[in-house]
């Protein structure tokens, strides 16, 4: 894409060019929607097999600050869902503020959910990298394996995050009020990151529900 | 626009406009190159293994390196070669030009997706100079996880990664197909080429991602201790086969499909008829690419699954032969009738004709619950695979070069030459794999190197075929490479084919075509 237009030279015109960018988009959801359904799978799986030493090491999670990160994290859905409309109204650097709300509740998602890893790790509940595995519950071998799951589902989604993050300071920067910025690429963007924030928020609820509140 | 004389291969020279280019056409130039090192690599981990098995006794080489040999020849060969082999490259040339576009919806990532394959092949290719790996392709734990000291996690890292190329290739291509059509291109009108690399991006963007969460267990258990398939915590090692064939079986089907689209352009245009049954063609693609994300546990009747799921994945497993079946019959039927050409691509086509049809029906005997107790882990399975993945794929992959090679490179090649390199690798095929069968049903299990006597003269057949097709490899590298230098003009249609490729001039210019084209008949209107 030169910067000159807002059409890259392949496309006929601009609608054909947003709906490519978008359905490429879903697309890659869906990509990434299977990839956490394997690992869900197996969760879901090994949930039945071992339902109560799962539930048991379910109850030595963090729920109140694990809540507190969920109402966080869809509240950043909301601010990026605004930014999306203050796009299309045409007002970008309302659109930018929005954003930069979503990138503050986003890090502190991050921050509190580092908090969060840091607590099991001095409680001895991270059987990672050779780590002792205190656990003071029956079936400790299967609580190490609900562990595995948590800290696998947990970091793959934050990883996620970061990318999202990533992702949405670079569209702040891109917004700035410059002589090059192109309406109707910048909301072509704003959309399509918006939607992977989405897919990150929707993933999220589903880690909370598996990990945290199937605790009886 | 460009000036006449000027097409996508003289519009810059140096390193730069290759390495940094969004054209898709050069892109697929470039898989072109990394693949065929590929091949040649997995091919060479081939040979060896055939010339250790000329005598009974294992005397070439250590059971562990035989280990190694085999598992970087699967590795190499499915996910370096065969995956991306028809979709990456003409696949990545074709389609652009058959719908009448100017590129692929995402051209960027388009080369991001030959850097990330080229950097996953760095990986493997790291792993195998660091002492190999012996888990064969299959990475099946717990032996991957917990047991083998070889280099487990660079291969699989390596496997990882090229996944995301197979995703963003995938993904580009279902984008550009739904988006990208020329005027009057209407589904109904697509190529089956277009048709069956369509059902090869589902599958790449749907299964890959569940592969690469499986190998990425496998790295997180080696390199953190997660133990997902440890049974010692109660993980189950079973689970792994489960999420591993849930993508490697629809991956089975990625590399077909393309092969099957290639085959069915070839057809049309040397018998000089329009495909037999066109609806049904493309009824049992789409049929395929469904029904294999439902067969995967007849990977696993003896793994220990229950009695009724080996019931329901052998029913499924026969149900994918009702579309092969339809597909193999419509061919023919293309041929009845039509006024044939025995060119070099289509001795490839008819060759997949009659290949595919032996690996898909002795697929259907592998189905069989009971039968597959004892064909398990043998020789026939060997065979039936290759029989798919070597005589279907591999053919449709040469019989593709050939037919497209005029139009890819402006020359031709020498038709003789290719001739005889299409009659070699036929028999050599054949001559290699055939016995196989007879070897697995007198039962000779997989991945040994000793074997006992009685089964010598099979495997000397065995690997004296396997001399004669590798001849079959090797002719095109050079007659391809002659008419690099000294083919003669091909001039814009040289094989009087239908189809929009066609209609641009060879080698086709940066943007594909000088004017976009309009659709207003169906596909294979040969008379």
């Amino acid at each position: 894409m030169s910067d000159g237009a807002t059409i890259a030279s392949h496309f006929e015109d601009a609608e054909q060019q947003r709906e490519a960018g978008l359905m490429g988009m879903w697309l890659f959801l869906a990509t990434e929607l299977l990839l956490f359904a394997g690992l869900f799978g197996g969760f879901a799986i090994y949930r039945g097999l071992h339902g109560d030493a799962f539930a048991a090491a379910a109850r030595h999670l963090d729920l109140p600050l694990a809540t507190a990160n969920t109402v966080i994290l869809l509240t950043s859905g909301l601010s990026m869902a605004l930014a999306e409309r203050m796009a299309h109204a045409g007002a970008p650097q309302l659109a930018r503020r929005w954003i930069a709300v979503t990138v503050a509740l986003g890090a502190s998602f991050l921050a509190i959910k580092g908090y969060e890893w840091h607590h099991e790790y001095s409680e001895g509940l991270m059987p990672l990298l050779g780590l002792a595995f205190e656990y003071d519950g029956p079936d400790a071998a299967q609580a190490h394996l609900f562990f595995d799951f948590y800290f696998a589902m947990t970091g793959l989604h934050a990883l996620h995050m970061l990318i999202g993050l990533a992702a949405l300071v670079l569209l702040w920067m891109l917004g700035r009020p410059r002589a090059g910025l192109q309406p109707d690429r910048y909301i072509r963007q704003v959309q399509i990151t918006g939607m992977y924030w989405a897919f990150v928020d929707v993933v999220w609820v589903f880690v909370f529900t598996s990990l945290y509140l199937l605790r009886s | 626009m460009s000036e006449p004389g000027t097409h996508y291969l003289n519009e810059g020279w140096t390193l730069r406009s290759w390495l940094l280019t969004t054209d898709h056409k050069r892109i697929a130039w470039m898989y072109f190159a990394t693949i065929t090192v590929f091949f040649f690599i997995g091919g060479l981990a081939a040979l060896l293994i055939r010339l250790e098995l000329l005598t009974p006794a294992g005397e070439m080489v250590e059971s562990d390196t035989y280990n190694k040999l085999f598992s970087a020849h699967g590795i190499v060969m499915v996910w370096f070669f065969l995956v991306p082999s028809i979709p990456a490259t003409m696949g990545n040339f074709l389609l652009p030009l058959m719908l009448g576009a100017r590129d692929l919806a995402f051209p960027k990532l388009n080369l991001l997706s030959w850097y990330i394959f080229t950097l996953g092949g760095l990986f493997t290719m790291t792993a195998v100079i660091a002492g190999g790996v012996d888990t064969g392709w299959t990475f099946y734990t717990p032996y991957s996880t917990l047991f083998s000291n070889s280099a487990v996690v660079l291969a699989a890292s390596g496997v990882f990664v090229v996944g995301f190329s197979s995703i963003l290739t995938g993904l580009n291509f279902i984008v550009t197909t739904h988006k990208m059509r020329a005027p009057g291109l209407t589904w109904m009108r697509l190529p089956l080429f277009c048709w069956a690399n369509y059902a090869t991006s589902l599958i790449m963007i749907l299964a890959t991602p569940v592969l690469s969460m499986a190998l990425l267990l496998i790295v997180l258990e080696r390199v953190l201790g997660i133990g997902i398939f440890d049974p010692e915590l109660g993980g189950d090692p079973l689970l792994f086969q489960h999420l591993f064939w849930f993508y490697s079986h629809p991956a089975v089907y990625i590399m077909i499909l393309p092969g099957m689209g290639v085959v069915s352009e070839i057809i049309t245009c040397f018998a000089r008829r329009p495909i037999f049954g066109y609806t049904g063609m493309v009824i049992s693609i789409m049929a395929i690419a469904l029904f294999g994300f439902i067969v995967w546990g007849h990977h696993m009747f003896v793994a220990g699954q229950s009695l009724y799921a080996g019931i329901l994945f052998s029913f499924f497993t026969f149900l994918v032969a009702v579309p092969s079946a339809i597909k193999t019959l419509n061919w023919t039927a293309t041929l009845y009738g039509g006024r044939i050409r025995f060119t070099a691509p289509m001795i490839y086509g008819l060759s997949f004709l009659g290949l595919f049809t032996i690996g898909g029906l002795t697929g259907v005997i592998l189905a069989s619950l009971a039968v597959d107790i004892h064909l398990h882990d043998t020789y026939f399975v060997t065979a039936h695979f290759h029989y798919i993945m070597v005589g279907g794929m591999v053919t449709a992959y040469l019989g593709g070069l050939h037919f497209w090679w005029p139009k890819i490179t402006g020359r031709m090649y020498s038709g003789p030459w290719s001739i005889v390199a299409a009659l070699a690798l036929f028999i050599g095929f054949n001559l290699t794999f055939f016995p196989q069968f007879l070897l697995g049903f007198l039962g000779m299990p997989r991945r040994y190197h000793a074997y006992p006597e009685e089964f010598q003269l099979l495997h000397v057949m065995s690997s004296l075929g396997a001399g004669v097709l590798a001849v079959g490899y090797l002719l095109p590298m050079v007659y391809f490479g002659w008419s690099l230098w000294r083919g003669k003009p091909a001039g814009d249609n040289p094989w009087d084919a239908t189809g929009l490729e066609w209609q641009t001039s060879s080698p086709p210019p940066k943007h594909n075509f000088v004017d976009t084209p309009t659709v207003t008949t169906r596909p294979y209107d040969y008379v």
